[in-house]
């Protein structure tokens, strides 16, 4: 007898006998797309053959990018870090890189990510909330102060104003006597899913992407080791959509930049493979760990098949972050263990770096004992659990490997659909990413009300709380000291060298020579960040969402 | 015989793009009957509180979870006083720590809804709160 002979018999026998006399906890289990879950995976056809998984460091890369992944060393432990002013971020940084971080991740206040001034009236109380404000080159050579960008890894969440901070970098590093080719970190510069689901556009599509294949142009030449985009299902899964979809956006999005930069005239190899990438690791271990294997699959297929590149642009390198989403205000020192579970999944799916959220996060800002246990989570999975001694360690549970299968196809059908509406620059414009994503954060929402969907200690085992204490605060004061800052930079520069700098700033965004080299110049002399993206604004206007409900 | 339904005003002030509270609160009071604008991103106390006079609502929702709140919140509400539609009801949700809630209120702001709020518990607060 087969073994889904077999399979189909037990099915049939002991199986049914069983429900029938016990029902089973819920009528019909479901992945997060809407799958059935079936009660137990048997080896055939959801049992994959080898070669579609290819070996470690290998093509498909199903098994992880590198041929001995955690065992040579472990992923990057990266907190996003940043609030308040540049020295306060400072302080923050040198205390997690004492703490045996490996490398900083920035978080940039609002204002700094849409480009704003902190002077502007549209930063108004937003002022070094969400991370550090940087208003010009003086506040980034404070933020790096004491630390050698030469021989740390620096990944930056900035996509709308990328260019600009990236100048900035460059900048401060210049000044500490490290050249741009010894750099080594990540910018997001991912935005299209800013449109899709995180917010901080400045411009429109169009000129977004022009921009964002200069920066490719200029990194590939003068930052070689630069990630020049993350492109980041983390905001698409965070804004409610499901598995398949944080799979099928994000890689849609990669081929809509990888598109777009050999129009431009750039050999795929050149660019593509410091394209890297960022998800959501969330609570379903098993699926998310699917989802990490079936991502990786699918690129690399997409990178051979459609733009015949090399194995370098093939592989898809990934930071990860837990999912914030999941993070409960009730009881939020459960949220810890929610944390360690998602770390589980993104190392067990071969991430190459991870940021793991603190426990207080749903309610404030966290506080530096937070962040600590956060990192701690990270180093007990690496140090103590076992799993990074092996590569891939679930390869081969016929679970895993159906749902893998299965997430892989779903995605492709849905960068198929996207292909016909004409790329995702099209897609986006339609609203289409944008309702789905919508309607699947809706059907979420609501299976947590209908108790469907359980979370614990917030529609199940509540109970009555104190107002948590010990909440990170960012005082308003710092708005009045970052202005007067400005104020200080505007009164000590050259004004006629800065005049002449945004001038070629707004030259090369009119015409077609590369920006960055205009940027970097105007940064240099001390350009405030509001200043160039206002030339920029002048040439390309601003972009308005349409609204989708 | 048919009741006037009542007109909700959802906005995000500030730069914050955290939309997907807004959007389920938005969809939540639409299907329990209300009729419900959303402004999108990236609103200024003075839009939104234009919008809400233009749009006759009997209620605003402000989300926001970037930390602004308390220099974003009570600016809607001081604008529409000064406009002379102080009897609109104001509320909040989003990542706002408990300790700030009691100055919120003391400033206009009727309720403040935070992360895990069921839907039934704001749709019933707007019901009974609004204007008659």
């Amino acid at each position: 007898m087969s073994i889904s002979e077999k399979h189909a018999k037990w099915r049939e026998g002991a199986y049914k006998k069983t429900i029938e006399k016990f029902p089973e906890r819920k009528k019909e289990f479901k992945s997060s797309w809407g799958d059935t879950v079936e009660p137990v995976y048997v080896p055939g056809d959801t049992c994959p053959n080898y070669d579609k998984l290819g070996f470690p460091g290998e093509f498909p890369f199903t098994r992880g990018v590198q041929p001995t992944m955690y065992r040579g060393k472990f992923w990057t432990m990266r907190q996003y870090a940043g609030f308040g002013t540049a020295e306060e971020s400072n302080k923050r940084y040198k205390y997690l890189l004492e703490q045996g971080q490996t490398g900083l991740s920035v978080a940039f206040d609002l204002p700094t990510q849409i480009g704003f001034d902190s002077d502007h009236a549209m930063s108004d109380g937003e002022v070094g909330k969400v991370g550090v404000a940087i208003d010009s080159l003086r506040d980034m050579e404070t933020l790096f102060d004491g630390i050698p960008l030469g021989k740390v890894s620096t990944s930056m969440t900035i996509n709308a104003t990328a260019s600009v901070l990236l100048s900035m970098y460059i900048a401060v590093a210049e000044k500490q006597g490290f050249k741009p080719d010894e750099l080594d970190g990540t910018i997001q510069n991912d935005i299209l899913k800013e449109y899709i689901a995180r917010g901080t556009y400045r411009f429109p599509p169009k000129p977004s992407m022009r921009i964002i294949t200069d920066i490719f142009d200029f990194c590939s030449k003068s930052v070689p080791k630069w990630n020049t985009i993350s492109i980041s299902g983390y905001h698409i899964r965070e804004a409610g959509s499901n598995a398949v979809q944080e799979v099928a956006f994000t890689l849609a999005d990669g081929l809509a930049y990888v598109d777009a930069a050999i129009k431009t005239g750039l050999p795929v190899d050149t660019f593509a493979p410091r394209l890297s990438f960022f998800f959501n690791a969330h609570n379903d271990l098993l699926e998310e760990v699917a989802k990490f294997r079936a991502a990786r699959r699918l690129w690399a297929k997409l990178m051979k098949e459609r733009f015949n590149a090399g194995p370098k642009s093939q592989m898809l390198r990934f930071h990860t972050q837990t999912a914030g989403c999941t993070l409960t205000a009730q009881q939020p020192d459960n949220n810890i263990v929610r944390v360690a579970i998602q770390t589980l999944a993104a190392v067990l799916g071969g991430t190459q770096s991870l940021h793991t959220n603190s426990r207080d996060e749903a309610l404030a800002l966290p506080t530096e004992e937070s962040v600590r246990i956060a990192l701690r989570t990270q180093q007990i999975v690496a140090y103590e659990s076992g799993v990074a001694d092996t590569v891939d360690p679930l390869a081969g549970s016929y679970y895993v490997e159906s749902m893998t299968d299965r997430i892989e196809e779903k995605a492709a059908a849905y960068i198929k659909r996207i292909d016909e509406l004409g790329g995702m620059v099209a897609a986006i414009e339609k609203g289409y990413p944008q309702q789905e994503i919508q309607d699947a954060a809706y059907r979420y929402q609501k299976e947590i009300e209908s108790t469907e969907r359980i979370v614990v200690g917030t529609n199940k085992f509540q109970i009555k709380e104190q107002p948590p204490k010990n909440l990170l605060k960012v005082d308003r004061s710092i708005q009045v000291a970052q202005i007067k800052k400005i104020h200080a930079i505007k009164s000590e520069r050259d004004n006629d060298l800065v005049k002449r700098r945004l001038a070629e700033v707004k030259k090369a965004a009119g015409g077609s020579d590369n920006l960055m080299p205009k940027i970097l110049d105007a940064v240099k002399a001390y350009a405030t960040l509001g200043e160039i993206v206002g030339e920029m604004v002048g040439v390309y206007g601003e972009h308005k969402e349409s609204v989708v409900l | 015989m048919s009741e006037k339904k009542i007109r909700v005003l959802i906005a995000k002030p500030g730069l914050d793009g955290h939309d997907r509270g807004a959007k389920f609160v938005a969809r939540a009071l639409r299907d329990a009957g209300m009729e419900v604008i959303y402004t999108g991103l990236r609103q200024t106390p003075e839009t939104i509180a234009n919008a809400a006079i233009q749009e006759d609502v009997d209620a605003v929702g402000l989300s926001i979870l970037s930390g602004a709140h308390n220099t974003l919140l009570p600016k809607v509400v001081e604008l529409l006083k000064a406009k002379g539609a102080g009897d609109i009801l104001v509320f909040g949700g989003g990542v706002i720590p408990e300790d700030d809630i009691p100055g919120l209120k003391e400033q206009g702001i009727a309720a403040v809804f935070t992360p895990g709020t069921p839907s039934d518990q704001f749709i019933k607060f707007i019901k009974e709160n609004v204007r008659k």
